[in-house]
């Protein structure tokens, strides 16, 4: 057997009150190819994260090639042969290639350096131009270069996050045969992914990861998909949330066959056609960047709609602004990861955050800002925000409060459609079940709930039905009562399922 | 014309020497109007270095202290205490003006010792000196003239052949990546800008040592902007920065130029083409994109690694 | 190791604590300065209080700084607010000096003085916001960045006045050195409570700013574009036509404040009218943190500063630069200070060290 690389033992680590990794073991031997899959959220980025330096763990231990190491940053980790392709390069655009292998290292020769990056070519089946410069370089392109970068500071040890996500077909399958060359050449090379596919093709072994566990380790030919798909999924929880039945009603939006480009021309939506009816809860379910984000963008008139129409109430609102969409009775919640960024201005406080959406509906050129004391008041009260009045800055609230003003303020000014992404992220049980139960009375009200969540088990007993994107298409409406979560995970990995129950695409 | 070719090399050192030290503290990300201010550190520093030593490498050495000395307290405060930089610069002009008035309030008018103006006086080059037209214009000047022609080359071959070069253009550009690179950010950051206010320092410094050889207030009377100015007409590279410097110092000294050859143009119209210009290339290379052209990309923010 | 972190806001009493804190280390810096000059730092601020407020008099020259002072930092405030750059103060006055002095000069000597003045101001406002807007409209339509294009557009405008004043406006009965024609009677600001009428001016211009930004639809937009633009954008908002018409308003101001220059101060045009005051409201703007009435206390205290500078020249024989020389160490401090308020320095010591695995 080979021997072992690296070694990671009861790793923890926290973020405030999140638990991030929770008794992780990894083991990893030199001259593999390891995947480490697992949900968004699952605790994969985080520790690797500290395995290349960023982070430190609370506790547990990391052992690279026998020796137990305690990384302080990313140069520790680098002297060790341990090199890091993030998701998001770190190239320096006007360089070229040469000089952006050759930062920040000390001189040798100039001669040797043309050498040496030819000879690392040739060895691992890299093609690139050494003179040529970042900007010029199409995606595939500056990921060899940062393989580059890693391999000529010595890393044996490679860790890529989510290395395919940017490529295509074309790219990747030249990615497949260097990562193979590298096997071949005794490295070890740790790939974080969700995708199941790439997974089954290139990784000698799997690790699989759920809400910053790891639940187990397989060798790859020996494991079934729906298997892996359990690991990363769990068994379907009983949550208790109700699921108010109600009438249904009209159908508020519709899209078809919409189509969005994002600013390098790359369709990031394609195809989506379903419509949302008032008095029903839509969850839609699928991988981190999947298209959440500009379903949510499209709809409220801040992403433009390249093909296809959406309707709402019977007229295409596509090429209306966002101002429009508002007045319309269209509202959006989107918490992104760093919750503030989009949606609230954190040196204000509650009351002049819930101004943002009124205000336009307010004539003259004064701010009226006693009907939003009133409705800041009421937030507060109904939502049991904790801060120590409305007129605290609303950037120092707790993430969770903030994202209760957030959802606050778009229910109370009573919209028809509502759509809200990542409402619960980082809130306490107590806190997202008060959500939960807010978007239930929101329905029982008529209005039209497009809930877009990570949590497959709030899905399942929150929703009336559940629409799963993956890489911008969708790949399946179904029913959660005719479903198994298992099913929804093959549709999130874009699989399409095998029979038909379950599958409900016309409402 | 050669007098005058002569005239436009003398007005243009004070800028030449004070946009390169511009380029350097811009190139790695931070953008430092205490430019004026260094300046005006520098020219009093130095000239009272000189008053009082008679040494003319003292008086040199005297002002790039004083401007190294602007430029730390500029990175102290914007790289270290993440202060923003436009009002930072801005009050190293407003301080550094303050400092030059209230230093230099005893010694108006005072004449610089003889040792240390001949020191600065032309020595013309054998052999190059004699080249045709252009030969008395830069290789019959003083002392500081040549070490501004060395220190364009030096600074152009810095960030086009050296490692720490590279390494600092790359601060600028990307901290980001820099940082993952292992490049110390702040090193790089408190070095460029230090020695770029040296620089700056030395260049007004040559207006109280050389052009007027004594000191008043207000000897800069806006170089420094012009400056600003000129590391964007320059497109942050040295070399360019020369002719820049030498195009703008021709306009300074134009308008009188025009009038003796009977072109009436006020030579206050003739002022404002150097500003004029600014705008214009500014407004170009942002709208022409060529990559290399534009700013640093990282030009005016702080960067700092932080933990989740 | 050193590990900086971010901390959680602290409370406003602490903040304050902190920048009182940083303002007396700095005049303890800078009275060093002024000791290792020769001079007693004790005798040169009681000095700077002196003639600044010591006499009616030394009042009134203060209160003769407040007032334009006051006015361009708000204008430099609502521009701020929106996180443009607008280093262009200083053009803005002069292009609002020369709008006024347009009208001054061209429209007849018999128009009231009330009416003329209100062609002076209009037209001052005009040319002032006219200066804010093409930096302003090359920053919404390319992208061209406003620090350089509104600090070069104070040197065109210098220039231009300058031009003016030695060229096409040179008032053929001045003699020696080259003036613009002085105005008539009509156009000179009254006196009003002993002052010339700026004042009046100066405080509608702190009222106007502080309902502006607080209290209107538009003064609300600015604070969020300059906050963050996705959420500007997220609500709907106009991102290009608030830049625009929040430079306008800056720009604006800053005229209003060259017109109150020419009419009340010089009573004609001239090419060093904008006095450096572009650039002090921008310190004054920042240190009062944008927020209006705090602004306009710090351009009191900055104006006596000034005033008190020039006095002390006369008296101590310290030249008036040292005013600039301790504005300079007290933002110095004062900027540092804002570091120690959002972040907390602690040691993160290194873990033990390694052990072999068996």
């Amino acid at each position: 057997m080979h021997n072992i690389s690296v070694q990671m033992e009861h790793i923890n680590k926290s973020f405030g009150a999140l638990k991030a990794n929770e008794d992780v073991n990894l083991k990893i031997y030199a001259g593999e190819v390891h995947a480490l899959l697992g949900e968004n959220g699952a605790g994969k980025s985080t520790l690797m994260n500290m395995l290349s330096g960023i982070y430190t763990p609370d506790s547990g231990s990391i052992y690279v090639e026998g020796n137990e190491v305690d990384f302080s940053s990313p140069k520790d980790s680098i002297k060790l042969g341990i090199g890091m392709i993030h998701q998001h390069f770190k190239l320096v655009d006007i360089l070229t290639a040469k000089e952006n292998v050759v930062l920040g290292q000390k001189a040798r020769k100039k001669m040797d350096l043309t050498r040496e990056i030819r000879e690392l070519s040739d060895r691992y089946g890299l093609d690139i131009d050494p003179d040529k410069k970042v900007y010029e370089m199409s995606v595939g392109e500056k990921q060899t270069l940062e393989i580059i970068k890693v391999l000529y500071r010595g890393a044996k040890i490679l860790i890529m996050d989510e290395p395919t996500a940017v490529l295509t077909p074309q790219e990747i399958s030249r990615l497949f045969s260097i990562i193979r060359n590298m096997k071949k050449q005794g490295c070890a090379v740790i790939i974080i992914t969700h995708k199941l596919n790439e997974v089954m093709e290139i990784s000698d072994r799997i690790t699989v990861l759920r809400k910053g566990r790891s639940i187990a380790t397989v060798n790859t030919p020996e494991v079934e998909l729906s298997a892996l798909i359990e690991m990363m999924v769990g068994k379907k929880v009983d949550l208790a949330i109700k699921r108010e039945k109600t009438a249904s009603r009209n159908r508020l939006l519709v899209m078809d066959g919409v189509e969005v480009l994002d600013k390098d021309e790359k369709a990031v939506l394609k195809n989506i056609t379903f419509d949302l009816s008032g008095g029903e809860i839509l969850g839609v379910a699928g991988v981190a960047k999947s298209g959440q984000k500009e379903l949510c963008e499209c709809i409220a008139g801040l992403m433009r709609a390249s093909r296809g129409r959406i309707f709402f109430q019977d007229e295409n609102i596509v090429g209306r602004t966002p101002r429009d969409i508002i007045r319309l009775g269209i509202r959006m919640g989107f918490i992104p990861e760093d919750r503030l960024g989009m949606g609230l201005v954190g040196s204000m406080d509650i009351v002049h955050n819930i101004v943002l959406k009124d205000y336009q509906n307010q004539p003259g050129i004064f701010l009226k800002k006693e009907p939003c004391i009133r409705k800041a008041e009421k937030i507060v009260e109904s939502l049991d925000i904790m801060t120590p009045d409305i007129y605290t800055p609303v950037k120092k609230l707790s993430g969770g409060n903030i994202q209760k003003v957030l959802l606050g303020r778009e229910i109370d000014s009573d919209p028809k459609v509502l759509i809200t992404a990542y409402p619960v992220r980082g809130l306490d049980i107590g806190a997202s079940y008060r959500i939960y139960e807010l978007l239930n009375e929101q329905k029982k009200k008529g209005v039209g709930i497009l809930f877009i969540g990570e949590d497959l088990d709030v899905l399942m007993s929150l929703c009336d039905r559940i629409m799963v994107l993956c890489q911008g298409e969708i790949t399946g409406i179904v029913d959660p009562d005719n479903v198994t979560k298992e099913e929804i995970g093959f549709l999130m990995a874009g699989e399409t399922l095998g029979e038909e129950s379950g599958n409900d695409k016309n409402n | 014309m050669e007098s005058f070719l002569a005239a436009v090399i003398v007005a243009a050192m004070p800028l030449l020497y004070a946009t390169v030290g511009e380029i350097m503290a811009e190139r790695v990300g931070n953008l430092n109007l205490g430019v004026e201010g260094m300046m005006l550190m520098g020219a009093v520093i130095g000239f009272r270095a000189g008053l009082a030593t008679g040494s003319p490498l003292i008086a040199v050495l005297g002002a790039l202290a004083a401007g190294g000395a602007g430029g730390a307290i500029f990175a102290l405060l914007t790289v270290s205490l993440r202060t923003n930089q436009v009002v930072t610069g801005l009050t190293l002009t407003i301080f550094g003006t303050g400092f030059a008035g209230l230093v230099g309030r005893s010694v108006v008018g005072v004449p610089l010792p003889l040792s240390v103006q001949e020191a600065f006086g032309n020595t013309a080059i054998p052999l190059l000196s004699d080249v045709p037209v252009v030969g008395r214009m830069f290789f019959d000047q003083d002392i500081l003239v040549y070490l501004s022609f060395i220190m364009v080359i030096a600074v152009s071959f810095y960030y086009r052949k050296t490692r720490a070069g590279l390494n600092a253009r790359a601060v600028g550009e990307n901290a980001a990546a820099a940082d993952a690179s292992g490049i110390n950010i702040t090193l790089y950051k408190y070095a460029n800008i230090i020695i770029g206010g040296a620089l700056c320092g030395l260049g007004g410094a040559y207006m109280s040592l050389v052009t007027i050889s004594a000191w008043q207030e207000n000897i800069v009377a806006g170089r420094g902007w012009i400056a600003v100015a000129l590391v964007i007409f320059a497109s942050w590279k040295p070399g360019k920065a020369f002719f820049s410097a030498l195009l703008f110092g021709a306009l300074s000294i134009m308008g009188f130029r025009l009038q003796a050859m009977g072109i009436s143009i006020s030579q206050y119209l003739v002022d404002m083409i150097p500003y004029v210009a600014t705008i214009v290339i500014v407004i170009i290379s942002t709208h022409k994109n060529r990559k290399e052209d534009l700013p640093p990309g990282d030009l005016g923010n702080a960067y700092f690694r932080e933990e989740r | 190791m050193i590990k900086i972190t971010k901390k959680t806001a602290l409370p406003r009493r602490q903040e304050i604590l902190i920048q009182i804190a940083a303002i007396i280390l700095s005049l303890v810096c800078a009275g060093v300065v002024i000791l290792c000059m020769g001079y007693d730092p004790l005798e040169a601020y009681y000095r700077i209080l002196e003639g600044s407020v010591g006499t009616p008099m030394r009042i009134e020259e203060t209160v003769t700084k407040v007032i334009p002072l006051t006015i361009v930092s708000m204008g430099i405030l609502v521009a701020f607010k929106m996180k443009f750059w607008n280093i262009g103060g200083e053009g803005q006055i002069m292009m609002g000096a020369f709008g006024s002095a347009l009208a001054a000069l061209n429209l007849p000597d018999s128009l009231p003085a009330p009416l003329m003045l209100l062609c002076m101001m209009v037209s001052a406002v005009f040319f002032g916001a006219l200066w804010a807007f093409i930096p302003a409209f090359f920053k919404v339509r390319f992208g061209t960045n406003e620090t350089i294009f509104t600090l070069m557009m104070n040197y065109i405008a210098i220039k231009f006045v300058t031009y003016l004043q030695f060229g096409p406006w040179k008032d053929p009965n001045s003699g020696g050195f080259p003036k613009i024609e002085p105005f008539g009677a009509n156009a000179v600001l009254p006196d009003f409570f002993g002052m010339h009428s700026g004042w009046i001016l100066a405080v509608l211009s702190v009222v106007f700013v502080y309902v502006y930004m607080n209290y209107t639809k538009k003064g609300y937009e600015i604070s969020v574009v300059g906050e963050s633009l996705e959420t500007a954008r997220y609500a709907g908002m106009d991102i290009k036509a608030i830049i625009i018409s929040a430079m306008i308003v800056s720009g604006g101001l800053c005229g209003l404040a060259g017109m109150i220059q020419t009419s009340a101060i010089e009573k004609t045009l001239t090419y060093t009218i904008s006095g450096g005051y572009g650039f002090t409201a921008i310190i004054t703007a920042w240190l009062g943190r944008l927020s209006a009435p705090v602004v306009a206390l710090v351009c009191i205290l900055f104006a006596m500063l000034l005033q008190g500078g020039s006095y002390i020249q006369v008296s101590m024989s310290l030249p008036a630069s040292v005013a600039d020389m301790i504005q300079g160490v007290i933002l110095f401090f004062v900027l540092g200070s804002e570091f120690f308020m959002q972040y907390r320095i602690s040691l993160r010591k290194k873990s033990s060290s390694k052990k072999e695995v068996a």
